[in-house]
């Protein structure tokens, strides 16, 4: 198995307080499956924090975050990591993927191919020529997938990708997720949204207010939920400070 | 190639930047009084007609113009007040200093003429008359040629009206057209040399007033830097241009050059320099 | 009103009957002043970039300088730059005094703190809309200042161009190490305060007119070559 290398990934009392504030309080579990890990939770919850170290772009307070035993640095081409609101370079489509390659110094003669491959992939091969910040805004996601996928990360990091989206595009952006999973690529994505974690997840981490409540198979989640917060959480019930 | 069109256009623009090079220059601090009138514009050309020297013509003050030939930045100086000369060539700054023209300094002012000088014989009745009214008197006040012989006017007169700057004297330290803009807006009396007041158009409220008297007399001298301090100096070059302006052909140049009719500047050359 | 009528329509005059003089005056301030925002603009650019983006010694001081040197008088810069160009002064023996290079040299000075203080400006805004992006895609501190200054490229032009409405505006520091020497180190400037201090109000406010007409033209040609550059790639 592939993910050899880069699995498991390890929460060891894992902790961040920012101004006086716990956002993430003394997470501990392991992450061994392939497949896809949703963590799940209300906004506010950290979802998006506890991302962020996993891409090494936020350091934690106390405890580690290790992805088979290394701390993670930003750049680093086995993983990449997907925003819900990307930033694109004032440059064409192809351009902004051009500049990916560029930055890992992948050789002039493979990067067409590779754009190519990746504008194919996500449907874009038609818009390649067009400025990127004139895309709309389930085209800019897909392009933002692109740019993540086109180095062909171990495990791709996405937070909250569809957020923003309207039904077709959402719809569009978990196919894309489902195909890039298959190709045995590590997914690990953050959402607040139940139906989105059912049709993509096969584990679940569940945080509430900093605390990882849950982690367990997405089966076992949504049909045995062990803690009254998951059980209000799937039922749609508001979550009260705990 | 694009780049070759590049390399192109960006030499034609360095070769056009600096026109003169290659060409034999002096530089020649002159006053403004003789830049403005338009005097050396008139007459360079003829001297570089004959010697293939351009002259470039860089106008200031008397002072400043004293001070950048005492630091080598000019190769001659064209000036006009007699004291200061004679220190910067027995300072060793200058050397072979020859009269070269004249011209005379008027006081202009309103033409009501509220201090009353239209009808004074003296001049130094006359600044007796405006100092004892109190009226507005315009000065240069930047260390000029004109701005020292007005200084020494007040002092023959037994007079000090820098006491009263800011009250009815004004020191524009500004050059001599600057100053006439100033006192015609003003309605002030300043005194000006003769070349610069004739050449002045904008002087819709001011009219001479009072001229004609010896102490009013404007010497004009060229000076060359002294090479000693400064060996880059173009002592040839500055040297044939003194020569021609003492020369029979060079007083002739300057005694054609006309503004409206009027002579502005009276060759009075020597012959021989001093 | 009537001097600026009358000014006005010397100024179209001169413009149409291309008075030779004129051209000449023209072409040296251009030549001066855009000569001067390139060199202001090869120091400003990576220079205001590195303060925006990097930490090192000094980085505080310079800063405060730059923004203080952003208001300098003109005159104190020709004045500083005369002391250095003087044949008396350090630099003395290349001669430079008088020349159109001094006058380079001196704008230079007087507008590239302008390039650099915006350009920090600039890349700093830019920064905090991309650095984290950049970051998690990989790119190294070294390799951000490039890609900022090129994304940035549409504002830097104007940055550039505001350096370039001073220059060209400018009279204190020309006229001192130019010299306003006629068909050598004559600019618009210096010959509007030549043509006032004659008297020739008319003519200096015909000169005037032209500047601005000039100024006016130059920024239209850069914004517009800017935007066509613009819409080719959003």
């Amino acid at each position: 198995m592939q993910f050899a290398s880069v699995l498991p990934l390890v929460f060891q009392n894992l902790g961040v307080s920012r101004q006086g504030k716990l956002l993430l309080d003394n997470l501990n579990t392991t992450v061994e499956s392939a497949g896809t890990t949703i963590i799940l939770g209300p906004n506010g919850a950290g979802k998006s924090l506890l991302l962020r170290i996993a891409h090494g772009l936020d350091l934690p307070d106390q405890g580690s975050l290790q992805w088979n035993q290394q701390t993670p640095q930003p750049g680093e081409p086995w993983r990449a990591f997907v925003f819900q609101k990307p930033v694109f370079l004032q440059r064409s489509v192809y351009a902004n993927l051009e500049y990916v390659l560029k930055l890992n110094k992948i050789g002039k003669t493979n990067c067409d191919s590779l754009i190519r491959e990746a504008l194919q992939h996500t449907g874009l091969a038609e818009l390649a020529a067009r400025s990127a910040r004139t895309l709309s805004g389930g085209e800019q996601q897909r392009l933002n997938i692109a740019r993540a996928w086109i180095l062909k990360p171990k495990v791709m990091l996405l937070d909250e990708p569809t957020a923003e989206l309207d039904p077709s595009g959402v719809a569009t952006i978990e196919m894309l997720i489902k195909a890039i999973a298959q190709q045995c690529t590590k997914i690990v994505m953050t959402t607040h949204s139940l139906g989105q974690a059912k049709r993509l997840a096969s584990d679940i981490l569940f945080l509430h207010q900093g605390r990882l409540i849950e982690h367990t198979s997405a089966n076992l989640f949504f049909s045995q939920p062990e803690t009254d917060l998951a059980k209000d959480f799937i039922a749609g019930k508001l979550l009260n400070n705990h | 190639m694009k780049y070759r069109l590049l390399k192109v256009i960006a030499a034609v623009y360095f070769l056009t930047l600096n026109p003169a090079m290659g060409n034999s220059f002096i530089t020649l601090v002159s006053t403004t009084s003789t830049e403005n009138s338009g005097l050396l514009d008139n007459i360079v050309p003829k001297f570089r007609e004959q010697s293939k020297i351009n002259v470039r013509v860089v106008a200031v003050g008397t002072g400043r113009a004293m001070k950048l030939g005492e630091m080598g930045d000019a190769d001659m100086i064209l000036v006009h007040h007699r004291a200061s000369e004679e220190e910067f060539v027995s300072k060793g700054f200058g050397i072979e200093r020859s009269e070269v023209m004249y011209n005379d300094f008027v006081i202009v002012g309103p033409p009501e003429d509220p201090a009353n000088i239209r009808y004074e014989n003296r001049t130094l009745d006359a600044l007796s008359q405006i100092y004892e009214h109190e009226m507005p008197f315009v000065s240069r006040g930047d260390d000029s040629g004109t701005h020292k012989k007005e200084l020494e006017l007040w002092t023959m007169a037994g007079l000090n009206a820098q006491q009263y700057s800011g009250n009815w004297y004004h020191e524009t330290g500004a050059g001599m057209g600057a100053t006439l803009n100033i006192a015609n807006a003003m309605g002030a009396y300043t005194l000006s040399d003769r070349g610069t007041w004739l050449s002045f158009k904008n002087r819709d409220r001011l009219v001479l007033l009072f001229e004609d008297d010896p102490p009013l007399h404007n010497q004009y001298s060229i000076i060359l830097v002294n090479p000693e301090h400064h060996p880059h100096i173009k002592i040839n070059e500055a040297r044939s241009f003194a020569n021609w302006l003492v020369s029979d052909q060079g007083q002739q140049a300057i005694a054609d050059f006309t503004f409206a009719g009027q002579q502005l500047f009276f060759p009075n050359a020597q012959s021989k320099h001093r | 009103m009537n001097d600026f009528s009358q000014a006005f329509s010397k100024a179209i005059w001169l413009i149409i009957q291309l008075d030779g003089d004129l051209i000449e005056i023209v072409t040296l301030s251009l030549q001066v002043s855009l000569t001067a925002v390139l060199i202001a603009s090869m120091i400003g650019l990576p220079l205001g970039a590195a303060l925006a983006l990097y930490r090192f010694f000094g980085r505080g001081l310079l800063v405060a300088m730059l923004n203080t040197f952003m208001g300098l008088p003109p005159v104190v810069v020709g004045l500083v730059v005369y002391l250095i160009l003087s044949r008396s002064g350090p630099l003395g023996m290349l001669g430079l005094l008088f020349t159109p290079t001094a006058m380079i040299i001196a704008q230079v000075c007087l507008i590239a703190p302008i390039v650099a203080a915006l350009t920090r400006q600039t890349i700093l805004d830019a920064n905090d809309e991309y650095h984290e992006q950049l970051k998690a895609l990989g790119a190294k501190p070294s390799g951000l200042m490039i890609t900022l200054l090129w994304e940035t490229r549409y504002s830097l032009v104007t940055n550039m161009f505001a350096g370039f409405g001073r220059a060209i505006a400018e009279v204190g520091a020309v006229l001192i190490v130019g010299g306003n020497i006629n068909h050598s180190t004559r600019v618009m400037t210096t010959a509007i305060a030549l043509e006032t201090s004659r008297g020739d109000i008319e003519l200096a406010l015909a000169l005037g007119i032209i500047l601005i007409m000039l100024s006016l033209t130059v920024t239209s040609v850069v914004m517009g070559a800017r935007h066509a550059a613009y819409k080719i790639y959003n």
